[in-house]
Formats: structure tokens, C-alpha cells, sequence
């Protein structure tokens, strides 16, 4: 089923929160509403799931307008980032709860618990309490308990945000593997890049109540709409440079007078417009033609990779992930190279030309 | 109750302090069931006499099971009055959108700030006015809503222990309001309710200005009422008649007290699941 949202608004008292969103979740697809804390996901999950009443705007559930219709006749599945389990039922009876709740017969109650069970892998679990069970668990339980009347639509919202390294990296492809098997168009909020990253179909990033883009995770790595979005994805996150055109050279902030030349696709740059430069650590590297200069500050070594950050003698850092073999040293002087192709550049006000 | 053996000088302290009390309570139980020589403390005689109340009445007096039957409805009605009210008052100052919830709270606690006996004039006339004076249902009306401020205050604190992502969940998967406060997060609060009851129920038991003043007659008399009659009553003193009765009637809050105690606990801990 495909999900559509036209121009949501949403006010707390005076403060407008979201603004006029516009927002489709194709049928079967996994949509991450990626952003950082505060900016509206919660909300905007909310008002889909009808829980929160839109100020303005229209949900669509296919062709079904929505908008008016109560939260329990949506038949939205939904994940609390704190599981939200019912602490005194057994994991049965909370998988079982939005089934009771429509007076569905013990037999099909029963079947269906136990199906979906054996889909997130937690048959043995059915008789414990909530409590009695780590957090992992309970996350499989949540989405058990979400998923056993098919909804139209699941809901995360943060769902691996209170989980150990270790295990949100299993979940996180849990996840994807059960989403994939039912079929159901999912939402996942998050605030982690990796995640939305890493097991979205697309990603739709937001900022203080706007998407700002929604593109496929590629897509959006090399092609960020503007500075905020390419800040925001990547780890280790790209460095920007300030500079200004003089002849079609970009020069650098500061009284060094350190230049990097415009790429071909920027071309025509009136003098003295202010531009800034964002290049990301693996698009500066010893090998690449145009050099820059400056100084090992930070090494950290990450096993695989070892990561510089290179202070430019205007005080500008740009970052490099190299590999382990690499034999360079805190306080070399290095002349490294960024690829010209792929430097990302940005208008005063962020947007990427 | 983690290392209660370092805990024993300050059980030590508490047990010396409160032999006093406990002094008393087993005199009061010796002197029910003995008879002691005038101007002596020690018994000399064991007998049941003084129970004899039990079977046959004390002369001049109304059936003592009758009134035993009174102060039990008078408790428990007032129990099941504030504790449904509470329940369901506290929810909507916990949950819902109330206009001016905030004065409201501030004038609950005020209420039960309030000494109830200042009242106690205005309320015999209102129910004097309308035909509610010595009744049960009257006193118990009366009982109950100066019961309700503490309760409602009490049960929105449970409240607001529970997660409203519980409730959001519940509606989510299709519950209704109702179904959702019932199922979901009801049960979460039962420790208080629990305790409430009993509190309440305590509460009523003891209760003696109101029923004293506002219900008064044999025929709706409450076990506090009877026993200060007895005391009053010159003509046959019975010292150890007034001591058993007194028994009688503080049996059933001892009972209470030993099952219920640790969760009246929980008042005071707010909802920490015990
Ligand atoms: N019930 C509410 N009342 C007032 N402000 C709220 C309420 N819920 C959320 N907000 C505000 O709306 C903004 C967005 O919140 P939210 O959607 O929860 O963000 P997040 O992206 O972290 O999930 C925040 O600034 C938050 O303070
Ligand atoms: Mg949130």
C-alpha cells in the first residue's frame, strides 16, 4: 500500500513544528525519515499513525483518505523506541493484544501468534513477562505485536536507539530481513545515517520540520541537495573548505592564499562570490592530482583504515581515510590530492551547484 | 530488605521505643479475657465474661452485630466510592486535557488541607435539608468526598508513573480509550489502588466525628459511635466491657495492617513496584 502525506502542518502552542510536508512511502518499500533529534520524526510518524491530529493536510493509505478516520482504524503497525511492551502480560498476550482487541477466535489468535513468532525467532519466549527479557528480545516481541494484523504500514520509530553496538547492527539487518519477507511499506525514523543508510530503499532527510531531499541512499551520498545534507551523512563526515573565486580558482579563507582550482562542471563563477567546498575523506588521498597542503594533526587508527585529519596552514581541516598500510605519521608535512570530480560545491546558502 | 543484619541496632532502637505501645495492646488483650482484684495490675482470674457482649447484647445497647454490619457497609461503600472516583478522576488530571487542570489540583489539595470538622455544621444542615441526616448513605457521601482529595491526588501520581507510549501502543493496535485505560493502564496503577482501598477502607473504619454527629440513632449507630456511648454512659461502668469492645473493634484493622502493609507502603514510594 502506498502512503501518501500532502501538505502536513503541525503546531505545539505557538511554534510551528512541521511545515507543510509533503511525503509518499511507495508500497513495500522502506522509507528512513532520517534527521537530528528534535526535527519533527516523531511527529510526523504520529500524524500518520493518527495519533496526533494534523493542523492541516492529508494522509492517503491507497486510495482511502485517511485524515479523519481514529487511530485504531488505520491499521498501522508500530515500534516505540521504548518497545512500549504491556509490562503485565506474557509476550503472548502482548502479541496477541491488537488481535483480542477485535475479538478474533482463540484458535486464530493462537495460529497467528505463533507464525509471527517463528518469524522474528522468539516461539520459546511466549510464556515471560517483559521484564524478564533483554532488550533485543523485547524489540522482536514489539515488532511481533506489530506485525501480527498485517498493517497497512509499519512504524520504527528509533527502534535500535536503545540497543548495544553489537545488537543493532544484528537487528538493523533483522530488520530489513523481516520487513523484505511480509512486504509491508515501513517507515524508519532515526537520527543515525548509518542506519537509514544501510538497510533504506530511500531516505528522506529532514531538518527543523522540512525534507530537505528524498533519494535513494546512493543518490544522496553523492549528490546532498545542500551542505546540511552532506554534512549529515558519512562517518567520518566531510570536510568543508571557504573560499572565494578570483579567475575561476577557488581561494581559500585566511591570509595564506591557498587555492583549488574550480572543478570543470563549476564553471563561469563570477569573481568574488563566496563558495564553499565539501570533500569527503576518501576523495583526499595521496594519489589524486590536485594537491593541497598541510600538516598531520590527528591519527586514529580504526583497524581496516586509519583516519588523518591534514590541517591546511589557513586552519581549515580536511580529513582522509586511508588504508591501514598507509605509513604516515602524526606532525608529517603532506601534500595530498582531492579528486577534482567528485568536490561538492555550495552557494553561500548551502545549496549544491 | 538487603542486609537487614546491619539494620539491628536500629531495629534494637525502634523495638525499645515502642514497647510502651506494646505494653499496652497485650494489657488491653489480658484485661479483656481476665478479671484483676481492685487496685492491683495483676490478674487474678480468667474469664470470658467480659465477650459476653458478643452473644447477648449489653443492656440498654443496640446488637452489636448490627453495628458491626453498619461500620462494615459505612468502610467499605466509602472504599468502593472513592477508590472508583479516584481511579478515574486521577486519569483524567493525569492524561486528559482538562481546562484549568492546575487550579484544580491546587483546590483538591486545599480540600483535604482542609479540617473537615470546621465543616461539620454546614454539611448536618445540607443533609438535614435534604433528608440525608441520619442515614447511611448520608455519612457515607460525606465520608467519601472528603476521602477523594487525597485519593485523586494519590492515583494521578500513579498515573504519571505510566509511560504514555503504553497508551499510544494500545491505541494503535486498536483499543479504544476505555479499553486502553482498563486493560493497559490499570493494571499498571493496582498497587495504588490497592493501597488506596485499604487506606480508605481504614479510614472509614475508624471514622467517629461524623458518624457521631450526622448519624447518630441505634439503628445506623458505627462501632466508634457505640463505643464512645459505652463510655459515656455513668450509670453501668464497665471498664473491662469498654476494653473488649475496643478489641472487637480494632481486630479487623490489626488483620488488615499484617496483610496489607507493605503495600500501603507504596503510597508513600508513588508507584515503585514492590
Ligand atoms: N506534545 C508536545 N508539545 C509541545 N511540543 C512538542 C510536543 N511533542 C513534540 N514537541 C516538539 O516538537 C519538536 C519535534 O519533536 P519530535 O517530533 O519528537 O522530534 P524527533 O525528530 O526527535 O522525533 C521538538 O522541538 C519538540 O520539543
Ligand atoms: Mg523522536
Amino acid at each position: 500500500m502506498e502512503i501518501v502525506v500532502k501538505g502536513f502542518t503541525k503546531h505545539f502552542g505557538d511554534t510551528a513544528v512541521i511545515e507543510n510536508m509533503n511525503l509518499t512511502v511507495k508500497d513495500g518499500e522502506m522509507l528512513a525519515l532520517l534527521g537530528p533529534s528534535g526535527c519533527g520524526k516523531s511527529t510526523t510518524l504520529f500524524a500518520i499513525c493518527g495519533i496526533h491530529k494534523m493542523d492541516a493536510g492529508q494522509v492517503l493509505f491507497g486510495d482511502r483518505d485517511v485524515t479523519h478516520v481514529p487511530a485504531q482504524q488505520r491499521n498501522v503497525g508500530m515500534v516505540f523506541q521504548s518497545y512500549a511492551l504491556y509490562p503485565h502480560m506474557t509476550v503472548f498476550q502482548n502479541i496477541a493484544f491488537p488481535l483480542t482487541v477485535r475479538r478474533e477466535s482463540k484458535v486464530d489468535i493462537k495460529r497467528k501468534v505463533m507464525e509471527i513468532a517463528d518469524l522474528v525467532y522468539i516461539g520459546e519466549l511466549l510464556e515471560r513477562r517483559p521484564a524478564q527479557l533483554s532488550g533485543g528480545q523485547q524489540q522482536r516481541v514489539s515488532l511481533a505485536r506489530a506485525l501480527i494484523r498485517r498493517p497497512g504500514v509499519l512504524m520504527l520509530d528509533e527502534p535500535l536507539a536503545n540497543l548495544d553496538a553489537r545488537l543493532r547492527l544484528e537487528m538493523r539487518s533483522e530488520l530489513r530481513r523481516i520487513q523484505q519477507e511480509t512486504g509491508i511499506a515501513a517507515i524508519l525514523v532515526t537520527h543515525d545515517q548509518v542506519e537509514a543508510m544501510s538497510i533504506c530503499d530511500r531516505i528522506a532527510i529532514m531538518d527543523q520540520g522540512k525534507i530537505l531531499q528524498i533519494a535513494t541512499p546512493a543518490e544522496m551520498y553523492q549528490r546532498p541537495v545542500n551542505s546540511f545534507v552532506a554534512g549529515f551523512l558519512g562517518d567520518p563526515p566531510i570536510s568543508f573548505l571557504d573560499g572565494v573565486v578570483r579567475q575561476g580558482i577557488l581561494v581559500l579563507q585566511g591570509d595564506a592564499d591557498d587555492t583549488i582550482p574550480l572543478p570543470e562542471h563549476i564553471s563561469g563563477q563570477p569573481d568574488g562570490k563566496v563558495l564553499r567546498l565539501g570533500v569527503r575523506p576518501e576523495h583526499y588521498q595521496p594519489h589524486f592530482p590536485t594537491k593541497v597542503k598541510g600538516a598531520v594533526v590527528f591519527v586514529e587508527m580504526q583497524g581496516r583504515e586509519i583516519l588523518f585529519d591534514v590541517k591546511l596552514s589557513n586552519g581549515d581541516l580536511l580529513r582522509s581515510v586511508q588504508a591501514a598500510s598507509s605509513q604516515f605519521k602524526l606532525g608529517d608535512t603532506v601534500e595530498w590530492g582531492v579528486d577534482p570530480a567528485q568536490i561538492l560545491v555550495f552557494d553561500d546558502h548551502g545549496t549544491r551547484l | 530488605m538487603v542486609g537487614h543484619s546491619r539494620n539491628w541496632p536500629v531495629i534494637a532502637g525502634l523495638g525499645l521505643i515502642s514497647i510502651p505501645l506494646l505494653v499496652m495492646y497485650i494489657y488491653l488483650f489480658v484485661d479483656t479475657v481476665t478479671d484483676s482484684p481492685a487496685g492491683s495490675v495483676l490478674p487474678n482470674r480468667f474469664t470470658l465474661e467480659h465477650w459476653r457482649f458478643l452473644t447477648e447484647g449489653i443492656e440498654g445497647k443496640g446488637n452489636i452485630w448490627k453495628v458491626t454490619l453498619n461500620t462494615a457497609i459505612f468502610a467499605s461503600v466509602t472504599t468502593t466510592v472513592v477508590l472508583l472516583v479516584s481511579s478515574m478522576a486521577g486519569y483524567a488530571l493525569s492524561r486528559l486535557n482538562v481546562p484549568m487542570r492546575r487550579y484544580f489540583l491546587a483546590g483538591v489539595l486545599m480540600l483535604h488541607a482542609f479540617p473537615s470538622v470546621t465543616l461539620i455544621i454546614a454539611i448536618f444542615l445540607i443533609l438535614q435539608m435534604v433528608g440525608l441526616y441520619n442515614t447511611l448513605i448520608g455519612v457515607i457521601l460525606v465520608k467519601s468526598t472528603l476521602e477523594l482529595p487525597l485519593g485523586i491526588w494519590i492515583m494521578k501520581g500513579f498515573y504519571d508513573t505510566v509511560p504514555w507510549e503504553i497508551e499510544m501502543a494500545g491505541i494503535v493496535d486498536g483499543a479504544s480509550r476505555f479499553r486502553v485505560w482498563r486493560s493497559l493502564v490499570l493494571p499498571q496503577v493496582q498497587p495504588g489502588i490497592v493501597a488506596l482501598g485499604v487506606f480508605s477502607f481504614l479510614a472509614g473504619w475508624s471514622e467517629y466525628v461524623l458518624p457521631q454527629v450526622l448519624a447518630p440513632s441505634s439503628n445506623v449507630q458505627v462501632l466508634s459511635v457505640y463505643l464512645a456511648s459505652l463510655i459515656a454512659d455513668d450509670q453501668h461502668f464497665d471498664f473491662n466491657l469498654f476494653k473488649s469492645v475496643g478489641m472487637f473493634y480494632i481486630i479487623p484493622v490489626i488483620i488488615l495492617y499484617i496483610f496489607f502493609q507493605n503495600k500501603l507502603m507504596n503510597i508513600y514510594g508513588g508507584g515503585i513496584k514492590g
